[in-house]
């Protein structure tokens, strides 16, 4: 299974082996990272699941979709330029590895 | 903290309460007490993905299973309450179980309006959506060709119909009112889901009233209206609201008025009773108000926890809910009680919109149509407590993106 490391705000971090196609916003929940909250359950309506791609990792998962881009002017923490919402990325095996940042809400 | 802390209802709100209790730095005893057998778990997918079997039960959980344990947090599932007895702070449920506690949570949540059974309510093939056993038993019935009744033209029965229609059935929905969404929603926002709906071939009679189901062998037959058509269906959905689960604390004593009476800090009439989500009514903008989503299961709940530690705000949120339809997602800001006005603003892409309601020049809700950026906008607009003048909302060409800074 693909693996995912969460970076949080004071440099901890975690990871967790995640099942293929499910989004990595509900892999947060399922593993306890603190900050990513996911209230609307991944349905684009919060905005509580915003993280920064790795700088690495942006290419691989692009940048955000069109209604997810509107999303992104709400975040609690500063949009960036790897902003994506959590919930829009899927776990694949191309995605093995990857790193995430999580602002602190 | 004085320990034990009992949580009765076990839903969003009931597991959003344990997780913040403990984030707080509770590290007592606490139990949750829920009626259904199953974890916490989210019921908006209900009749959306997990009815159309998109997605797992797994996937609907709110915690993995294994939380629980880590939060030495004491379930009790499948233990429905018999009664409360605040004067020496126990619940007693049905099981024999007698439970103490310090400070007490009420998270029941609430229930669906049902038909009544003179009325065939009670017949095999007639449904609501609240529970993941109502979902079970929908979703294979959810085949192509058949017919499927809908009772009620809200969200719940415009999602079903979403469902029903995309897997290949005949659906008609039934709305006693002049339209569908009428306590919910301004006409604009009820004719932009009758045409959706109409477009994909779902059959909407509105103002028209049901007589009776029909049922042949105790199943259902049809439905048939007060002017007297009978219309054959295979199955029933019935979305005509919900109520709230109240009983247990008004056999208790606590004030009850069509929910559960709290203040803004979530506490009831009784010592050290606290209720939060679906099940309660507190006072928000001046009037008693009763929130029925996710949005409130989860905001209040947190707030009922805060204040057992000591938190004295008061509970003063910007609602927010959201439906999907096809592929429409309805996002909505605030709410839109006691509106006097409201303006259309057209969206940049195919088949957006958002309306937006005013009571007298001030912004207290949007519902916006494949627009996120307007429901954010209006999100975070009214959470700042400003508003966006009418004129300027209804003008598709103006940029609102400057109001989410205050000038």
């Amino acid at each position: 299974m693909p693996k995912v490391t969460w970076i949080l705000h004071d440099g901890r971090s975690i990871s967790a082996e995640v099942a293929a196609g499910h989004n990595l916003m509900e892999a947060a929940v399922a593993n306890n990272v603190p900050d990513v909250i996911g209230e609307c359950g991944g349905c684009l309506s919060c905005a509580t699941c915003h993280v920064y791609v790795d700088a690495a990792w942006h290419e691989k998962t692009g940048g955000p979709g069109d209604m997810e881009g509107e999303m992104l002017e709400i975040t609690t923490a500063e949009r960036r330029p790897m902003s994506r919402l959590s919930c829009q990325i899927k776990a694949s095996e191309e995605l093995d590895g990857i790193v995430l940042h999580v602002p602190h809400v | 903290m004085a320990d034990p802390i009992v949580i009765v209802g076990a839903g969003q709100a009931g597991a959003a309460l344990a997780a913040k209790l403990r984030a707080l730095g509770y590290s007592g005893p606490l139990a949750l007490v829920g009626e259904e057998p199953v974890l916490p778990y989210q019921r908006p997918p209900l009749s959306k993905k997990y009815v159309s079997r998109e997605l797992e039960f797994d996937r609907l959980l709110v915690r993995p299973p294994a939380w629980y344990g880590e939060q030495k947090i004491d379930l009790h599932l499948g233990s429905p309450v018999a009664a409360l007895n605040p004067a020496d702070k126990t619940i007693a449920l049905r099981n024999g179980t007698m439970l103490r506690y310090a400070k007490l949570a009420l998270t029941a949540g609430a229930r669906p309006r049902r038909l009544p059974a003179e009325i065939g309510g009670d017949l095999a093939g007639v449904f609501t959506i609240r529970s993941v056993a109502d979902a079970d038993a929908i979703a294979p019935l959810l085949e192509p060709g058949k017919r499927m009744l809908v009772i009620g033209g809200g969200y719940i029965g415009l999602e079903a119909a979403s469902v029903a229609r995309t897997k290949g059935m005949e659906v008609t929905i039934i709305e006693v009112a002049e339209r569908i969404l009428q306590r919910v929603a301004a006409p604009p926002t009820a004719d932009y889901f009758r045409a959706l709906h109409r477009n994909h071939g779902v059959t909407i009679l509105e103002s028209t009233a049901l007589a009776r189901l029909t049922g042949a062998g105790g199943r259902l037959a049809g439905a048939a209206l007060k002017d007297g058509t009978h219309l054959p269906a295979d199955l029933a959905i019935v979305g005509i609201g919900i109520l709230p689960n109240d009983d247990l604390a008004r056999a208790a004593g606590l004030a009850v008025d069509s929910g559960i009476v709290v203040d803004g800090q979530c506490r009831t009439s009784a010592p050290d009773i606290y209720a939060a989500g679906d099940c309660a009514r507190f006072p928000w903008r001046g009037e008693p108000t009763r929130l029925e989503s996710v949005q409130n299961a989860i905001d209040q709940a947190e707030h009922a926890a805060a204040t057992m530690f000591g938190e004295q705000r008061v509970y003063d949120p910007v609602p927010w809910f959201w439906s999907d339809q096809y592929d429409i997602k309805l996002q909505i800001a605030g709410l839109n009680r006691g509106y006097t006005d409201c303006v259309v603003r057209p969206g940049k892409r195919a088949g957006s919109a958002s309306v937006w309601y005013y009571r007298a020049d001030t912004l207290i809700a949007v519902d916006a149509m494949n627009d996120a950026l307007s429901y954010g906008i209006a999100k975070k607009v009214l959470e700042a407590g400003r508003s966006i003048p009418k004129t300027t909302a209804a003008d598709a060409a103006a940029d609102l993106k400057p109001f989410l800074t205050a000038n």
